[in-house]
């Protein structure tokens, strides 16, 4: 499974085949549509001009000095924009009480972190306008600023809103069974704190966004490179009062988003809006650094987590409390993003009691949304940590630890703690054949080897078992969460006059491929060739309903609903051709894109021939409606549970501290899988952005607020050097809930790698008492961990830069109280 | 402003400029060669990798008066007549996902097998550090490119 | 991210450069490969009313023999110097460490003079150019002078290159038999700049190591000679690089930034430095 053969494509079973990307021709030639590459007539080119500081009074804002420079049309502070200017709304309160205090698209008197929109240029070209941003003047007041979030909920905290009179955004709960009980009854509890630290996705487009007013009632196209335009266009409609209909989005070729552009940006709103008020196109194309700065940002969370165990390594329960930065204002779905991982860190296995807690902060940084897993990748974080950490305590082989708490694969269908229902799955299975793939034995014994002959070069050998909840999501759990939106799926197909096979698909693929899979999906549905099949999709023109592409949801929601569209059309067909073949619909079986009377050879029709007819209408059965199409709009029961077993083993320089992946295994179960090559490429990318987040990237504040990491020469997305060759496989359990028998897989390589290397780094440096090291992991993060067991390798050496607990590389903090808390089991 | 007379993709273009106009700039907004993105202000991403004068170069770090008198190729002129080995050995081994750092990282990979046209699996990473992917995990543009040697992708 | 608008002049001679950069003096920027000027430039770190373009300048290409020196003209492009053959006979240690600047879409158009001459303390090339004793020979309105490595390098990203004032070529001193060389970079990724580099060369006879240059990168605000270790080594055996080393760090006060904290630094440059020059001795 780790190569993909050209075979001949068998035209009845097209799924399961690695059939080469439709949408790579244009991509391998330059014949792209990235949103930048647009130009229309008479169009202008916006800049803004951001906030250098991360908190701050603004006194005075002027900007008539840009309207003086060669080439300015308009220069807007949020002043001349006034009802305009609008407000980003979050979709997610969790709680009643959530505070969730305006978002101006352009700063209304105060500015919260570095990067808030201030003004606005409108000019001519790219270069006026950036030339021109140097001409506004703005006084700030500088207001202290608060970048940490233990510093944000201590008493006396400057605000980030003082209007709110606090920097806690929520506190969220959740549990199942009860823990203080299962707590009194454990031999152990053991508790661990870890930081998940801030990311930025750096999708490799920058955003870019066209907007071209095309009427006198507001009506506007944009051109935006998002994730979401179907959301958008809603988010849009209400955020400016233009009507929905007036409005229409489109996502042309979107470079990669990984939750970056799944959100509604100032930007699209003030785009929007000025195109409008100047009767002319324009456009917005983000720098690099911008992107770095404004583009929201993901994870940040200090996790403090327990267990109460046997002295078996049983768990009874486990406690999660969580505090989740929030940045400075809420982005769309910004708290809720913690939450999604709620019903994660029981992750596969048994216990009888969890207990959850998550409070949401503010601080003057850059706003945090979804990037890459959303929530899953930080509690499948610190489920497989802990898990590693105990099984080190304890004296377990922690591949047995985890056979003596997971679910096993004859207890499916089975009900969590977390109260979700898993349908299917084996992690037996993969397990056994990530071992085999790893030589986890043959390591094993190497590593012991290297440890006794004091090897300055040790190895690590870390374990990840995960699973996650994708498939986003059954419309009345995220009702019951608070979200104000559904999480079903559209899906149209037609069969053209001409015998095409129109797809139209309300998801919005950005690398995923969804062109050729769908293609896949609708030629074994309908029984014909995917040459046959063309997708429409990202167009709220072209494709009306959709919910877009997001949470490894587009194949096991939209996906799905392709194949009921599908099979609807099939239904319809049978009837016109059971009129035109004078027969009983009963009695026909349709087969490779045919409908045969049973029993008459030679008697048939073919799809396209019936796309005909219903076509001219000339003759077709009472009742039966013109034209050959279906829709369906899916709303899945259940989410959809992937899993899989990740081993990484890492060399490691103790002199230096340079960490090197020497082997990395993963074996995926995700269910039925349309297009292996695809589904490679998904997890290979998924495990790049996971180690990335083990080993390389980190976003960093001085205590100032300003990023430091504000452009990839400091914030190191790593190359093709940095990264090893990947060993993956896939066992296959499908699922049951859906007729694919699919499980999404956009997320999993990402959520269930960052464990697995910084397991083998501890794992690797636990002969010298680590026990834990931040990350990234950094060289100087684990030489400082082996020549200081207890700091954790500390925080970033840039003195004056933030640091988690307050540590500074001068004095590296000491644990925070983690280890092993004994207790009488009956005390 | 200063007169530049250019080859882009074998048609001489003639234009005047202003001297910070970027190379990337000039291509996409004056001889719309929009088939080259721009990812980055620093220069790490490589996205915008061109040839110029048959050497890689990244064109958000040329500025156009300095590539005059000479001679680009961008993805858009790479085909000729028929895929280069490389664009094809990129659709067959799944070497792209978003697509937007397959221009540079194809006229890198150009680049390399010219220089190197049977390049170890070590050799390609390190040929093609230049250029960020934030989607594929390199695993497969690493296969691609070893595909394209193996079928004489130095051409 | 945009430059701002500059004037802009392509040189045609060392003399039209030296004119013109007298002419504007503080206002002026020489463009070599504009490998680390431009992005300068686009983020508006760099404000020049005029950039002398001196790419073109013919007699600042090149590699060449001059008795017992190659002399390396400034424009040389990194990919040049690697694919000299001269480069690699005499001076292997710039071969060596030049493939590890930056990619190699850079290399094709950043310069030998212009690392150098922009003096980055994260840069290969400076403390290369320091192990090897280089000359720096600069243009101005008065004519040629030469400066040795050790007064070139004057503060964090300035050299002994006057605003009015132009380098215009290297040259080395031809390392003959028994010299080994070798260039330590520890960086954390591909991409990012030298936390540490070791540029080491060590000449050994009868079995001893009788000479040895070893320039450090990143150990302060300008490139620097491990002299401490230098001295130490001198006379000793392969045995003695341990010790030697130790001292790799004296006298150094190293940045703390995103890289490293300033004693992460100074270890690095211990360990470093024993492995640079127990490679290139051979050891």
């Amino acid at each position: 499974m780790t190569e993909t053969v050209e075979r001949p494509l068998a035209r009845e079973n097209s799924v399961g085949q690695p059939l080469r990307r439709k949408e790579d021709a244009r991509l391998v030639t330059g014949r792209t549509n990235w949103t930048d590459n647009i130009v229309l007539p008479g169009m202008l080119h916006m800049a803004v001009l951001r906030s250098p500081m991360a908190h701050a009074r603004i006194t005075r804002i002027d900007v008539s000095g840009a309207l003086q420079r060669p080439g300015v049309v308009a220069a807007y502070s949020a002043a001349d924009l006034g009802d305009a200017n609008g407000s980003i709304p979050c979709v997610w309160p969790v709680t009643d009480d959530m505070v969730s205090p305006p978002h101006p698209c352009l700063a209304i008197d105060e500015v919260r972190y570095v990067g808030d929109a201030v003004a606005v240029v409108i000019a001519a070209d790219r270069y006026a306008a950036a030339d021109a941003l140097e001409a506004i003047d703005v006084d700030y007041e500088p207001l202290p600023a608060v970048v940490e979030m233990p510093a944000a909920l201590a008493e006396g905290s400057p605000l980030v809103h003082s209007e709110s009179g606090t920097n806690k955004c929520y506190t969220w709960e959740f549990g199942g069974g009860d823990y203080e009980a299962a707590k009194a009854k454990a031999d152990r509890v053991f508790t661990r704190h870890y930081v998940n630290q801030r990311l930025i996705p750096m999708a490799m487009e920058p955003r870019a966004v066209v907007a071209n007013p095309t009427g006198p009632d507001g009506e506007i196209t944009l051109w935006s490179a998002t994730q979401i335009p179907h959301v958008l266009r809603v988010l849009l409609a209400l955020v400016t009062g233009i009507p929905e209909n007036k409005i229409r989005v489109i996502a042309p070729d979107v470079g990669g988003g990984f939750g970056s552009k799944l959100q509604l940006y100032r930007e699209e709103v003030l785009a929007v809006v000025i195109a409008n008020r100047l009767g002319r196109p324009l456009k917005w194309t983000e720098s690099r650094s911008e992107n770095a700065q404004v583009t929201h940002h993901g994870r940040d969370q200090l996790q403090e987590i327990e267990l109460a165990v046997t002295n078996e390594g049983k768990i009874l329960g486990l406690r999660v409390d969580l505090t989740a930065n929030m940045g400075a204002y809420l982005h769309i779905i910004t708290p809720g993003v913690p939450l999604l991982g709620a019903f994660m860190f029981n992750s596969i296995y048994k216990m009888e009691a969890l207990s959850f807690t998550c409070t949401g902060v503010f601080t003057n940084t850059t706003p945090t949304d979804a990037y890459r897993g959303a929530g899953r990748p930080e509690a499948t974080f610190a489920i497989e940590r802990i898990m590693d950490d105990l099984a080190a305590e304890l004296g377990v082989d922690p591949l047995e630890l985890r056979r003596r708490n997971w679910i096993t694969h004859e207890e499916f269908p089975y009900t969590t703690i977390a109260g979700l229902e898993y349908d299917s799955g084996n992690y037996e299975a993969a397990t056994a054949r990530a071992v085999e793939l790893f030589d986890y034995d043959g390591l094993r014994a190497e590593q012991k080897a290297r440890r006794e002959r004091k090897d300055p070069v040790q190895l690590g050998i870390g374990v990840s078992t995960f699973t996650e909840m994708c498939g986003l999501a059954p419309s009345r759990v995220l009702g019951s969460l608070k979200y104000v939106a559904g999480g079903w799926e559209h899906a149209t197909v037609r069969i053209l006059p001409t015998g095409v096979v129109e797809v139209v698909t309300g998801t919005s693929p950005h690398g995923q491929g969804h062109v050729t899979a769908w293609s896949q999906i609708a030629a074994d549905a309908l029984g014909v060739d995917p040459s046959a099949v063309q997708v429409i999709h990202g167009d709220t023109g072209t494709s009306p309903y959709g919910m877009d592409s997001y949470g490894s949801r587009s194949l096991v929601v939209g996906g799905v609903a392709l194949v009921q569209a599908a099979e609807r059309v099939v239904e319809k067909a049978k009837v016109i051709a059971a009129h035109l073949l004078e027969a009983d619909a009963a009695d026909l079986e349709y087969k490779d894109g045919a409908f045969n009377v049973k029993g008459s050879p030679g008697s048939s029709k073919t799809i396209q021939e019936v796309a005909f007819e219903a076509f001219t209408a000339h003759n077709l059965p009472d009742g039966v409606e013109p034209t050959l199409q279906a829709n369906s709009t899916l709303d899945p029961s259940t989410f959809s549970f992937p899993h899989g077993t990740h081993l990484c083993a890492v060399d490691i320089d103790t002199e230096t501290g340079m960490t090197k992946i020497r082997t990395y295994v993963c074996v995926d179960d995700i269910g039925k899988v349309i297009n292996p090559m695809i589904v490679e490429g998904q997890v290979h990318g998924g495990l790049a952005q996971g180690i990335a987040q083990a080993l390389f990237e980190e976003a960093v504040y001085d205590d100032a607020g300003n990023l430091v990491t504000g452009s990839l020469v400091d914030y190191l997305v790593p190359a093709a050097p940095d990264l090893p060759h990947f060993t993956t496989d896939r066992t296959e359990t499908p699922s049951t809930t859906n007729p694919l028998g699919v499980k999404g897989v956009g997320e999993a390589g990402t959520i269930a790698s960052t464990p697995a290397v910084v397991n083998a780094v501890v794992d690797a440096l636990r002969p010298f008492g680590v026990d834990d090291v931040r990350m990234a992991c950094t060289p100087e993060r684990v030489w400082r961990a082996i020549n200081d067991a207890g700091s954790k390798g500390g925080d970033r050496a840039a003195e004056g830069t933030v640091a988690y607990g307050g540590a500074t590389t001068e004095s590296t903090a000491g644990g925070q109280g983690d280890g092993i808390e004994k207790t009488g089991g009956q005390a | 402003m200063v007169h530049i007379s250019v080859t882009v993709d074998g048609a001489q273009t003639q234009h005047d400029v202003e001297p910070r106009l970027l190379l990337v700039h000039y291509l996409r907004e004056r001889v719309g060669k929009v088939g080259t993105p721009v990812g980055c202000d620093t220069s790490n991403c490589g996205a915008c990798t061109v040839l110029l004068d048959g050497k890689s170069v990244k064109s958000c770090s040329v500025l156009a008066v300095q590539a005059d008198g000479s001679e680009i190729t961008t993805i858009e002129g790479l085909a000729n007549g028929e895929w280069h080995p490389v664009q094809s050995a990129f659709k067959e081994c799944h070497a792209l996902q978003c697509g937007y750092c397959t221009p540079g990282m194809i006229m890198a990979s150009v680049d390399l097998l010219n220089s190197n046209p049977s390049p170890s699996e070590e050799e390609i990473r390190a040929g093609l550090e230049g250029n960020l992917c934030r989607c594929t995990g390199y695993q497969n543009i690493v296969k691609a490119v070893q595909t394209a040697a193996a079928q004489g992708g130095a051409r | 991210m945009i430059p701002a608008a500059f004037d802009y002049v392509r040189a045609g001679s060392v003399d039209e450069a030296v004119r013109v950069l007298g002419e504007r003096g503080e206002d002026a920027k020489v463009l070599a490969g504009g490998q680390s000027l431009i992005p300068l430039l686009r983020l508006r770190l760099s404000y020049p009313e005029v950039v002398v373009d001196v790419g073109r300048v013919e007699e600042m290409h090149g590699v060449r023999e001059d008795g017992e020196h190659l002399v390396i003209g400034a424009m040389t492009t990194h990919a040049e110097v690697i694919d000299s053959d001269l480069v690699r006979t005499h001076c292997g240690l710039l071969s060596e460490a030049t493939e590890t600047v930056a990619d190699p879409a850079v290399r094709h158009r950043g310069t030998f003079g212009g690392s150098l001459a922009h003096a980055d303390p994260a840069g290969d090339l400076p403390a290369v150019a320091l192990a090897l004793d280089a000359e720096f020979v600069i243009a101005g309105s008065g004519g040629r002078r030469t400066v040795p490595a050790q007064g070139f390098f004057v503060d964090y990203l300035q050299t002994a290159v006057g605003a009015d004032e132009v380098l215009v070529e290297v040259r080395l001193p031809k390392l003959g038999a028994g010299w080994g060389h070798r260039y330590e970079k520890f960086h954390r990724v591909a991409q990012s700049w030298a936390i540490v580099g070791v540029a080491a060369v060590v000449h050994r006879s009868n079995g001893s190591i009788d000479q040895a240059r070893i320039g450090l990168t990143n150990m302060g605000p300008t490139p620097l000679r491990a002299s401490a270790v230098e001295q130490a080594l001198s006379g000793a055996d392969v045995s003695g690089i341990g010790a030697a080393a130790e001292h790799a760090a004296d006298d150094t006060s190293p940045a703390s930034d995103l890289g490293g904290a300033a004693d992460y630094r100074q270890h690095l440059a211990r360990v470093l430095t024993r492995r640079a020059v127990s490679a290139a001795a051979g050891g």
